[in-house]
């Protein structure tokens, strides 16, 4: 029992309603919601401290026992997860000063973004499959919020569609937790892990296992469920896109890894085969589709889906360095993705366009080029980042267990989001400004101190890349740990039973 | 019984994913709802629909005999339904602004974020 992992659920919670108290005082609610990210990541890493010798930390809700009440879990992923979503929170609300603008920010922005994160916090928390359901829904109604905030035409447009195909993944994921209650009769995760394997037909564990795989991999957006996510996620301000961009999409794959893991592991041939599958041609899907686009943005998130692909790779090899890999992944991924949006967000309010054509000539700005180049490197997997040694202990596991043509695709992949890297590079930061046309768009927001607090959370998040590819060890091992956590459920089981 | 429902619960999606997919702006709405109304009665169906007495432990036993209605799936629904009443409500103004900004209600028309530029 402890107290300390109802706390990540509190904060944001408290934090969102101080907000709404200071709603006429911009300046205070900018204030309020950065003390609260700020006790959000002290608190999630000191939850990551406790958990890192191996401990899981378990709250049962109301003191309910187990099977019945609603249960809090922390093992080292859900901690690593946990830290994560804090650190996004903290890095696109600093950002959000000087870009998000008055007449979002008068609209509850900032409370919106920590309920948001609190929806975040309660997914990677629970330890009750409709519980996940319940906070799927909190951070779907709060980022439904956020990508309609503002009501630019395009806006609404992309949210229309970011709805639907979500709903529509809620609707299956609601199902799907329906009949597994109906057939097993528990919704504890860690009493369906005891539960699942002794379902007779296999077919209708194997059944419930794909509504999952569908239902989960609509909000991860693999193939063939992404279309929602690159005809939506480039239209919100940079600060909204750049929170969306880390944390929304891993929830997704954090839920996949979780029930693949725990629960649905009683035909690893099919469940786990039919997930391989899907990573590589998400990650081909994805990195062609950056190909075609000339939009900053757009190419980013379709590298998301390619990206999602590694992850989900990891889960579908299903051995302990291929989980490693996974949980690294993710980890690098959620820092440098956030990152590149971010950066892509100044070279807007520098030049005022996200178009790749109309851009150039941003060498000019050294630091910024610098400060893209780093996530770039690393998304693309370039030695010392981190990006580097998530794909090479996926590599490895693809080698071992002889899966060849995935780590063909992995390593053509990973060549392909080069080029689009050095695509952006030399559209944007290498060619000389092109000269505008007549109307012309005018130069953007120009503002240096707009610029140097934009500059301060993506000089810390590329930072953090820089040590997570020299530090590697730490990390990986700690990675390591939580792989070994989640291919032998049984300390996980026990901590939640009480056995 | 439960093989009624079975066809009931199928209609439903059909219908449900068949004004998804149509043009008009005001079926994607209806569409939603529908396809949420089939999820939340394949759960209750999925809890069984045998009679039994209400879920109440008498006073003199500790713990419920003979068949009972099970009550956690009404209580799933019931969350369900608000929380679908909540998302439905915003889906109807979102498709009122973008009925205000955009003047149709062909969705054919809104290909915008989707067009290589």
């Amino acid at each position: 029992m402890s107290n300390l992992i109802i706390l990540p659920l509190m904060i944001p919670l408290f934090t969102a309603i101080a907000g709404l108290f200071a709603w006429r005082s911009l300046r205070l609610q900018r204030w309020i919601s950065f003390v609260g990210s700020a006790g959000l990541l002290v608190v999630t890493v000191a939850i990551l401290v406790t958990v890192s010798g191996g401990e899981i930390l378990v709250l049962q809700a109301s003191n309910w026992p187990a099977p019945f009440g609603i249960t809090l879990v922390v093992d080292i992923f859900s901690g690593f997860m946990l830290v994560l979503g804090a650190l996004i929170g903290l890095a696109t609300n600093v950002y959000s000063f000087k870009t998000v603008g008055p007449g979002r920010e008068a609209f509850g922005y900032y409370p919106l973004c920590q309920i948001q994160l609190m929806g975040v916090s309660g997914a990677f928390l629970t330890g009750d499959i409709f519980n996940l359901y319940v906070w799927f829904e909190v951070l779907l109604i709060a980022s439904f919020v956020l990508m309609a905030l503002g009501g630019e035409v395009p806006q609404l447009e992309g949210a229309l569609k970011y709805v639907t195909l979500n709903l529509l993944s809620s609707a299956v994921f609601l199902v799907a937790v329906g009949i597994l209650y109906a057939v097993t009769g528990s919704l504890n995760m860690a009493a369906l892990a005891g539960a699942v394997p002794n379902i007779q037909p296999v077919g209708l564990a194997n059944t419930l296992a794909t509504l999952f795989l569908v239902a989960f991999g609509i909000k991860a957006a693999i193939f063939p469920l992404f279309f929602w996510l690159p005809s939506s996620y480039h239209t919100p301000p940079a600060a909204v896109s750049a929170l969306f961009a880390g944390l929304l999409t891993k929830v997704g794959v954090y839920a996949l890894i979780r029930v693949f893991t725990l629960i649905f592991t009683q035909d690893i041939g099919f469940t786990h085969g039919l997930i391989v599958a899907v990573a590589g041609l998400t990650m081909l899907t994805g990195v062609l589709g950056a190909v075609a686009q000339n939009d900053f943005r757009k190419i980013l998130s379709f590298h998301i889906i390619s990206q999602i692909g590694y992850m989900i790779m990891g889960l579908g090899l299903y051995t302990p360095l291929a989980l490693a890999g996974s949980v690294f992944y993710i980890i690098h991924h959620i820092i440098v993705k956030t990152n590149l949006f971010l950066v892509a967000g100044v070279v807007n309010q520098l030049r005022g366009t996200y178009h790749l054509k109309k851009l150039g000539g941003m060498y000019q700005y050294p630091l910024l080029a610098v400060l893209f180049l780093i996530p770039a490197f690393s998304l693309a997997g370039v030695p010392p980042l981190s990006g580097f040694f998530a794909k090479l202990a996926l590599v490895q596991s693809g080698l071992a267990t002889g899966d060849y043509a995935i780590v063909a695709v992995a390593l053509v992949v990973s060549l392909l989001t080069m080029f689009s890297m050095t695509k952006i590079w030399g559209e944007v930061f290498w060619k000389p400004l092109p000269v505008p046309e007549q109307e012309g768009e005018g130069p953007g927001l120009t503002a240096d101190e707009a610029v140097r607090i934009m500059l301060i959370p993506v000089s810390i998040l590329a930072a953090i890349t820089v040590a997570l590819g020299l530090g590697a060890e730490t990390i990986f091992a700690l990675a390591v740990r939580a792989a070994e956590q989640l291919l032998d459920p049984t300390a996980y089981i026990n901590a939640v039973l009480r056995q | 019984m439960e093989v009624l429902m079975a066809f009931v619960i199928g209609g439903l999606y059909a219908a449900g994913i068949y004004l998804l997919l149509r043009r008009s702006l005001v079926s994607v709405i209806l569409g939603l709802s529908v396809l949420g109304n089939a999820a939340n009665l394949l759960i209750f169906t999925a809890g069984g629909l045998t009679r039994g007495v209400p879920p109440v432990i008498p006073a003199e036993a500790t713990a419920m005999s003979g068949p009972f209605a099970d009550p956690l799936p009404q209580a799933l629904i019931l969350t369900a339904i608000v929380i679908g009443f909540g998302v439905l409500a915003f889906t109807a103004v979102l498709v009122h602004r973008v009925h205000q900004n955009i003047e149709t209600d062909d969705l054919d028309a809104l290909k915008n974020t989707d067009r290589l530029d």
